[in-house]
Formats: C-alpha cells, structure tokens, sequence
C-alpha cells in the first residue's frame, strides 16, 4: 500500500517504522526455524556456525547428523551397508522406532478422532441439539485443560484399568486430545452448511446413511480432513502423555527429541528437527489446498 | 390437550390434525423429541468416550487431592485410637500400645516406609523415624511400651509429631490443599502461613501468573501491528506473509524449543553473532537460556500465532472505510486509531489475550527445557510431585487449583469468545 500524496512527513516516518516493526515480528517467528536447517549440516558437534560454514567451504557441511539419526541404537552401526545393515537399522535404530510409534500412534487416534468428532459434529450442529453449550464445552475442554493435568489424571487412571505401557492407552488419550480439533473444524464447515440439501435428498427417498455419503460427507470433507490433520498433528506432537504413561516401548519422536535435549544435547537433534520442519510444511501445503477447495465449494453452493 | 383459543383459530373444524387424527401439537412435540434424541444419539458416543478418557481420570486424581489412605489403612489400630481420643492431652500407654503393634505389623508387610513418607510430608525426617523405629522394634518386650519406644527415640513424645499423625488418621485430609497455599499446621493443629523459607507455591502461583500476563502482553504488542498488516495487505502479499505465522503454528513444539537453545544457549548463535559483530566481548555473553528469559523468549514466540491469527480474523471484518471517513472528519491519525479502529479489534484482543494467558499458566515442556531454575512454572511442580517426590496428594492439589484457574478463564473465554467461534488456521 503506498501512502497518499497528502502524507505528512510525520505520517511517512510512522509508517516507515510500523512496516519495519512488523518485519522484526515476522522475523522473530520464522528465523528460529529457518536457522536449524543449515545447522543440521554442520560438520562439528557445534550448535552454532563455524568458520567453515560461513566461509561456505563444502568441509564445513556434512550429512553425519542425519546419518547419527539411522544408526543411533544400532547393533553394528559401522557394518557395511549392505542389506543386513539397513534390516538393523530398521529393527533398532531408535530415531527409526520413534517414528514407527509415532506414525501408528497418531493415525490410530486421528481415525478414532476424527470418527467420533464428525458423528458428534453433525449432531452438535443439528438445532435441535439439546445441552448444545454445555456439552460443547465438555468436548473442547481437553484442548484448554494443562495437559498436565490430563497427563496426571490418565497416569493414576491407566496404573489402576491396565492401560500403563500400552499402545491402547496412548492411542486412546491421543484421541482424547485429538477431538476438539475435529469438533472445532467440523462445526466450522457445517455452520455454512445449507440444511435443506439434507431435506431435499431426503425428500427423494435417500435414506439418512445414503444422505450422509452422498450428499453431507463430500461437502464437509475438507473441515473433516483439516480436523483430522489437527488431531493427527496433536498426536504427532505430544509428549507430555506419553512422558507420563508410556514404556521404551512407546517411544515416539517427540519423548526421543526431549530425551536428547535433556541427555546428549547434539546436533542429531538438529536434523531430526529439519525433517519435521519439512513434515509440516507438507501439512501446511495439504491444509491450504484444502482451504482453498473450500472456498471454491462454497462459491458453487452458496 | 386443545385449549379454547385453539378451537377459536381452528373455527369449527376443531383442532388441527395430523392425517391419522394426532392433534399437530402432540404431533409436533412427538417429532421434536424425536429429532432431540436423534442429535443427542449423534453425540453420544463421543460424550462417552470423553467422559471415559478424561472427565473420569481427572475427577479421580483430584480425588486423591484430598483422599490419602496410606496411614489409616497400615497403622489401623493407632488410627482408630487417634480418632477416638484428644491428642492435646498426654498420650497415655494404650496409645504407645496400639503405635507398637502397627509399626510391628507394618514392619512384616513392609509399609512402614511408606506410612513415614506419608508423615514426613508435613514433619521433615519422620521417613527416617519411622524407618529406625521399625528396625529396632524387635527390642521392645511386652509391655510398658510407652518408655522402651521413648528410649529407642525421644521424637516419639513430641506434641507435633501426634498432631501430624492424627491428622493423617483421617483417610480424607485438606492437608494437601493447605500446603498448596503455603499453610500449615502449628503444633497444636491450627491453621497458619507457613514458615517464610517454606513457602513455596505462592510465589510459584504468582510466578505462573506473572510471566504468562507478560508473555500475553508482549503477544499483543508484537501480534497488533503484525495482524493489522495482514488484514490490510492485499491477499496475494498477506498470504507469503501468512505462511511466516502459521508454519510456526504447525510445526513441532520440540522444534521450535529446540532452535531457541540453539539460538540463545551462551555458546549459541545469537550470542556468537553479537560477540563477532563486537557488541558483546568474549566473556560478557548474555545468560538468556536456562533461566525466566529462555521460559518468557520461547513462550511469546510459540504463543504468538495464538494472538495474530483471531486478531486478524477480527480485523479482517473492520470495514476500513470508517478509519478514512474518520480522517475526512478531521480526526488525526491517532484519534481515528483510537477511536474508531481500536475499538473494533477488543473483541479480537480480548480473545487472544485470554487464549495465550489460558494456554501460557498450564504450561509445561518449555519451561522444563528453558527455564533452568528461575523460569519453572507451576505445572513443572506438579510433574515433580509426580515423577520424583511422589508426594501425589500434593501434585493432585496444586493440579486442581491450576484447573480451577483455567476453568474459571476458560468460562470467562466463552461468555466473552464462545468456543465455538474459536478459529484455527
């Protein structure tokens, strides 16, 4: 926006200042995760950049971080890379363990989630909905509690039901605090939901299950697709819970990157991290063009 | 039932009916109650699973914030006599009697520790006491019990000791709650603050309050002009500058507290850069990691996307023709701010505000990982009590004051925001 010839000097210096006040501010939010990427390469067990990396002098990358990610927890992580190695590092490099937990993990609870979330949004969203506000409260009230109140509460309720250790229970409070995102998305989408589409399917004989499928679930798909991308999200992301309820067996990435950060602080943390920066810009991507199929939707219904 | 006024309006065809002859109120009512079940049958499932997975484990641990059975369920007989009896008056043998037999008993089912972790919560070293006792206990003969237990430790007469004891007598105990507010119990078992270098949780409460009110506020002074940029860039700029707020937003917690011990941690990059440029020399490196500044730095900048994203969705609805028909009035800039943009934006404000203030109080892995010792929240307290002092009587007491905080602003949210009109992305 370019200022008005009337500006006064005043007006322009103000301006001047604001647009530089907001470029620190957008600064401050992307350059912490924009810095580790290139750290991630660095060649010494630094935090920090060196000399070498500076002066861009290829000895002063290297991948080693990423390759420490594959082998840490190997039986023989110096073998020769031949097939056996990599079944190695696939059966026992712990980094690689973490991600398998957090990838069944997370999409268990998402489909639980998001299954129960939409059914719930759909009723929540009906105007006969009796309780609408309290019960709305209830569902979204996971999202607000400190998490660890919920991690204490599951801690003492998992130790007396069994469900300490177990992927069950991780699933299950993953689930847990999965569901407000869904509700949240879901009611957003059907709230510009035009009502009468299900009156005029059922009017010409669709039975309530053909109307869902047919007529409601393609129209709300994008808000259910977001919302069980928030809740995968929650679960990819959570540590508090698994910190509290879960074995070794249960590792995910998040407890192996606390665990580094409060153990063997090195630069392997970086690269993990610089894989995960990369993860959710893929979900970002996936969430935007979702948002805009949306848009594109409701310019054809409404 | 057909009222009069509804055979006046229906004339003289008398009620309207449905076609099998159901009057349409009945009708109506019926197909109500119907669609009413129908929307609550949706939302069943979910509610249960909710209630199961969460209302449930939370109302029991804060059950345990009052309910402790350790000492009356191992040491029954002295329980009972505690329960029975006065302990401002002098203890008498039966009572020395009933001590021996428990601690005897306690012994052969190793609880003993236990019933002494559970005093030594409001009396420093009974865990050793009731330890040494248990140990040497063999050597007390038959009665008169009261002496021999008196010459294996004299602590066993003191006043206090019984007053802890039979307090801890009850299963059911606001003991824990007391010493969640800094309270205790004198030695003749009134309520009163407790001794300076003991209080502990009130300065952590406000602590808590503190840095997530200034984490909040340093949200909205850096989140205001941020948000009002993107609500007045057109779309195709505000996207690239949108993508900047929400990549934050999505990406891992871990992430980003981890780039902040890269970037602050005195060896790290931001140090390094200030000590190349000469602003700082080798040795007068900021200290700005593991203390309140690593807990306030890499609070604001996870909280940030909390502010911008309902400030800009409320901005996004302020026409921008009142600010300019503002300035053709003769307003100066700042009065047309002030008057007429500023408060269009407190719904946004007050949102956000709450939001970040909200999230920031319970707060957990962040502080663990930055905060070093000056920068604990209270939540790291209760996981202490938790994971390693395993005194969860109090973990569950302070958990349910956290909550009862966050519930209050939580329903203060909802009057002011509704949580169905919370946004996300």
């Amino acid at each position: 926006m370019p200022m008005p010839p009337h500006a006064t000097t005043f007006e322009r210096i103000w301006r001047r200042l604001y647009l530089a006040f907001c470029a620190g501010v957008f600064l401050f939010l992307i350059a912490p995760i924009i810095v580790i990427v290139p750290l991630s390469f660095n060649a010494e067990p630094y935090f920090t950049f060196t000399r070498d990396m500076l002066a861009l002098d290829p000895d002063g990358f290297s991948l080693r971080w990423y390759d420490r990610l594959l082998t840490y927890g190997m039986t023989a992580p110096d073998a020769v890379r031949d097939g056996a190695w990599w079944a190695d590092a696939w059966a026992n490099s712990q980094w690689i363990h973490a991600a398998k937990n957090s990838f069944v993990i997370g999409i268990s609870s998402t489909l639980i989630a998001t299954a129960l979330g939409t059914l719930a949004a759909l009723g929540l969203s009906r105007p006969e909905m009796p309780f609408r506000r309290a019960i709305m409260a209830l569902l979204i009230s996971p999202m607000i509690v400190p998490m660890i109140i919920s991690a204490t509460g599951l801690f003492f309720f998992y130790s007396k039901a069994g469900l300490a250790h177990t992927y069950i229970g991780i699933v299950l409070a993953h689930a847990m605090l999965g569901i407000p995102f869904v509700i949240i998305t879901v009611t957003a989408t059907l709230s510009g939901f035009d009502r009468s589409l299900i009156h005029a399917a059922a009017s010409l004989g669709a039975s309530p299950v053909t109307t869902f499928r047919k007529v409601i679930l393609p129209l709300i798909l994008p808000g259910v697709i977001s919302g069980a991308l928030f809740a995968f999200v929650t679960s990819f992301d959570e540590v508090v819970v698994v910190l509290f309820v879960a074995s070794y067996d249960q590792q995910t990435i998040p407890l192996q990157m606390w665990n580094g950060i409060r153990e063997q602080i090195s630069p392997t943390i970086l690269a993990a991290a610089t894989i995960l920066v990369l993860f959710s810009i893929a979900l970002l991507t996936t969430l935007e063009l979702l948002r805009r199929r949306t848009e594109r939707l409701r310019g054809l219904t409404g | 039932m057909p009222t009069a006024t509804d055979t006046v309006a229906a004339g003289d065809l008398g009620p309207l009916t449905t076609g099998d002859g159901t009057p349409l109120k009945t009708a109506l009512a019926r197909a109500t109650r119907r669609a009413r079940l129908k929307a609550l049958f949706l939302v069943a499932p979910l509610l249960l699973f909710v209630i199961v997975t969460f209302a449930v484990p939370i109302g029991q641990m804060l059950y345990l914030s009052i309910y402790n059975p350790v000492f009356s369920d191992n040491m029954p007989r002295l329980s009972s006599w505690l329960r029975a009896h006065d302990v401002t008056q002098v203890r008498g043998e039966d009572a020395f009697k009933a001590l021996v037999l428990d601690l005897t008993e306690a012994r052969a089912n190793r609880t003993h520790a236990q019933v002494g972790t559970r005093i030594n919560y409001e009396r420093t070293g009974a865990t050793s006491l009731f330890k040494s006792t248990a140990r040497k206990i063999k050597r007390i003969k038959g009665p008169p019990y009261k002496d021999q237990l008196l010459a294996l430790n004299e602590e066993w007469g003191e006043l206090h000791l019984w007053t802890v004891m039979t307090r801890a007598a009850a299963p059911h105990t606001a003991a824990f709650y007391a010493q969640a507010l800094d309270l205790s119990y004198d030695a003749e078992g009134d309520i009163v603050r407790a001794p300076e270098n003991r209080r502990i949780y009130g300065h952590l409460f406000l602590r808590t309050l503190l840095l997530s009110a200034l984490v909040a506020g340093l949200c909205l002074i850096l989140g205001y002009p941020a948000a009002h940029l993107l609500a007045s860039l057109p779309l195709k700029y505000s996207n690239l500058l949108m993508v900047m707020v929400l990549l934050p937003f999505w990406t891992s917690l871990l992430v980003r507290t981890t780039s902040w011990i890269t970037l602050l941690q005195s060896q790290g990059v931001l140090n390094d850069m200030l000590v190349s440029v000469g602003i700082l020399s080798d040795n007068g490196r900021l200290e700005l990691m593991y203390n309140q500044w690593g807990t306030v730095i890499a609070m604001t900048h996870i909280m940030l996307p909390f502010m911008i994203l309902p400030l800009y969705s409320v901005m996004k609805t302020v026409p921008k023709d009142f600010v300019r028909a503002a300035r053709s009035l003769g307003a100066g800039p700042v009065t047309a701010f002030l008057r007429v943009y500023l408060p269009q934006t407190v719904p946004g404000i007050g949102a956000g505000i709450l939001l970040v203030f909200i999230i920031s109080v319970g707060y957990y892995i962040t502080p663990a990982l930055v905060g070093g010792s000056s920068g604990q929240l209270i939540s790291n307290q209760i996981a202490f009590h938790m994971l390693q002092s395993l005194n969860w009587g109090l973990a569950a007491a302070l958990g349910a004051l956290l909550l009862g905080g966050v519930i209050l602003l939580y329903w203060l949210y909802d009057r002011l925001v509704g949580v169905d009109n919370m946004k996300l992305g």
